[in-house]
């Protein structure tokens, strides 16, 4: 285990160099100089001589990336272009919205794909199991941002039940109010991500219905809950959790597009806004941020794989 | 039962390419014909009605069908060369190589399609060529993955040593043994890319990040009506409705064809 820990480890590390290198080449390469969101139309050539001074485009690459990963690795994030404020603390703020959003509509995602796809596998000769199973073949094929529009249209607009979008101004302050005002960003992306969960959930139940050591172990006259609970879980369990891993990262980035539908200040919305205006140091922050999130998740999913799968510990893989 | 399934999915998604295809030949009212009035109801002379500015819905809609699968197969083909050819390059490549390669897929795979198309975006401008560009980059990731394994798992074959201790060329081994051997699983694993191309152009239109108008995007006439759904509902609704038909027609397809191109799939469920 130790072995595995410390390879995954500089796996980990290498990975986020290596991803931040990517990051960086994307926003530099790629045409458009950044300095050019600081200067108006028609800027004389001292201007932009004075503007690439101060942005730093004017080094040589190598230099550039150095300075970045320096800045980045103290956690300084540098000042946005258009409102000269700090990107780190801007983003601190931000994740007050979006860590919470996320981590309940997994929750919820989970809670909701797993008995039903439990159900669809089980029942899955029955009305109700082939129906589940088509419902969550349409809900991979629905975009959550309409799903969100349906949602405002019925709970807010008709009924009146919660409130159509924005985020009380003191965040936190009063749970309640806050709560109400995720409810339906929460619904909206859970029931997006509990539709692919539920597949994944019905195809590991249905490959533990079929094997060959549960049907060995019921013909030994165990009953099917107790061949399920010492069998069928723990088996049922290992490529459902490896898919969680990726799918509560995907979760916080769709709440990019979920929090512009409900008008959150959250993340995403920074991160729309930032791509309208041009502004590099918010995109760069928020991506660098977004992928160590996602880093660290894929991290933290590959050792529990391990902790609850014996086959992945024997010997050198 | 099988068949079914591709068959409804050939229904679902040829009626949107149908609409697509009539797009150019004929539309109801001219693009940006405003003379309607603004937020007509639905009815005669506006099947649908107009939206906010007054252009007709129906034609709107008839031109984001040409978006939305343009776009998708756009990005699809894209995509799917880069993908293939990387694949193969890594699956064939010494093992250094492959494995910086592998290590480089897994970081731009943990990315998810729509974050690395809003990257794209932001340092190019909203335009066709951006979603398709953004979109098709990031899908490639996807399909190189799997080429990848496809390859390793061909040339790991008897048949393949056979063929190589027999002085088969490596080109003759590839458009021989390995590609007519991958294939089926990548044509499944293109379409299930197709929808969810088209989701993300979705998603990137209503994001302002789509192509900009006069393409009319589903997406962005979902954000367009989303103000006014209380006075004209069809506006926010027609479009999530052909995004989904389009999806799941598609989707179909893929389920179909992977049951046509392994037969073992079949006898069992």
């Amino acid at each position: 285990m130790t072995a595995y820990l410390l390879r995954r480890t500089a796996f980990l590390l290498v990975s986020l160099v290596l991803a931040g290198a990517l990051l960086f080449l994307l926003l530099r390469l790629l045409p458009g100089d950044p300095a050019n969101s600081l200067l108006s139309v028609g800027a004389t050539p001292e201007q932009i001589a004075a503007a690439r001074r101060q942005i730093g485009s004017d080094q040589p690459l190598l230099a550039q990336f150095t300075s970045w990963a320096g800045d980045m690795a103290s956690l300084d994030l540098g000042e946005s272009f258009v409102g000269k404020v700090p990107v780190g603390p801007e983003i601190a703020a931000r994740l007050v919205v979006t860590v919470p959003l996320t981590l309940l509509s997994f929750l919820l995602a989970v809670l909701l794909a797993v008995p039903v796809g439990y159900v669809a596998a089980r029942r899955a000769d029955r009305w109700y199991g082939t129906l589940l199973g088509g419902l969550s073949q349409l809900g991979i094929a629905v975009p959550a941002f309409w799903i969100g529009m349906l949602l405002i249209t019925v709970f807010a607009l008709n009924l009146r039940l919660f409130p159509a979008g924005g985020f009380p101004r003191d965040d936190w302050a009063d749970p309640a109010d806050a709560l109400t005002s995720l409810a339906l960003p929460v619904a909206t992306i859970a029931l997006v991500m509990s539709a692919s969960l539920i597949r994944y959930v019905r195809s590991a139940t249905l490959d533990v219905l079929d094997s060959d050591y549960l049907r060995t172990f019921r013909a030994l006259g165990s009953s099917f809950p107790r061949a399920m609970w010492r069998h069928g879980l723990r088996n049922a369990a290992v490529p459902v959790v490896s898919i969680l891993g990726i799918e509560l990262a995907t979760t916080f980035l769709g709440a990019v597009v979920v929090e512009s539908v409900f008008a959150l200040p959250g993340l995403g919305s920074m991160l729309v806004k930032g791509i309208e205006e041009h502004d590099y140091p918010v995109i760069q922050g928020i991506l660098v941020v977004s992928t160590f999130a996602v880093l660290m998740i894929g991290f933290a999913a590959d050792l529990v794989q391990r902790l609850i799968d014996p086959r992945l510990r024997g010997g050198s893989s | 039962m099988r068949r079914l399934t591709l068959v409804s999915g050939c229904v679902l998604a040829g009626a949107v390419v149908a609409i697509a295809v009539v797009s150019f030949l004929w539309l109801p009212y001219p693009p940006e014909d405003t003379s309607g009035g603004r937020l007509a109801p639905p009815g005669l002379p506006h099947l649908l009605g107009t939206d906010k500015l007054g252009r007709d819905l129906f034609t709107q809609l008839m031109i984001g069908a040409r978006i939305a699968l343009g776009v998708g197969l756009g990005s699809v083909a894209l995509g799917g060369l880069l993908g293939v050819a990387a694949g193969l390059v890594a699956g064939f490549a010494t093992r250094w190589l492959d494995d910086t390669v592998a290590v480089v897929l897994d970081i731009l795979i943990a990315f998810p399609t729509l974050l690395l198309a809003m990257l794209l975006v932001a340092v190019r401008d909203a335009s066709l060529g951006s979603a398709i560009l953004a979109i098709g980059l990031a899908m490639s990731a996807v399909v190189a993955r799997l080429t990848r394994v496809l390859v390793k798992r061909v040339l790991a074959q008897d048949y393949i040593t056979a063929a190589r201790t027999s002085g088969t060329s490596w080109r003759r081994i590839v458009t021989e043994h390995v590609l007519p051997n991958i294939w089926p699983t990548l044509v499944v694993n293109l379409a299930l890319q197709l929808g969810l191309a088209v989701l993300a152009e979705a998603s990137l239109s209503y994001l302002g990040l789509g192509p900009p108008p006069p393409n009319a995007s589903w997406g962005r006439m979902l954000q367009e009506a989303q103000a006014t759904v209380l006075v004209a509902p069809v506006g926010a609704i027609a479009p999530g409705v052909l995004v989904v038909a389009l999806v799941v027609g598609v989707n179909l397809i893929a389920d179909g064809l992977r049951d046509v191109a392994d037969p073992t799939r079949r006898r069992t469920r």
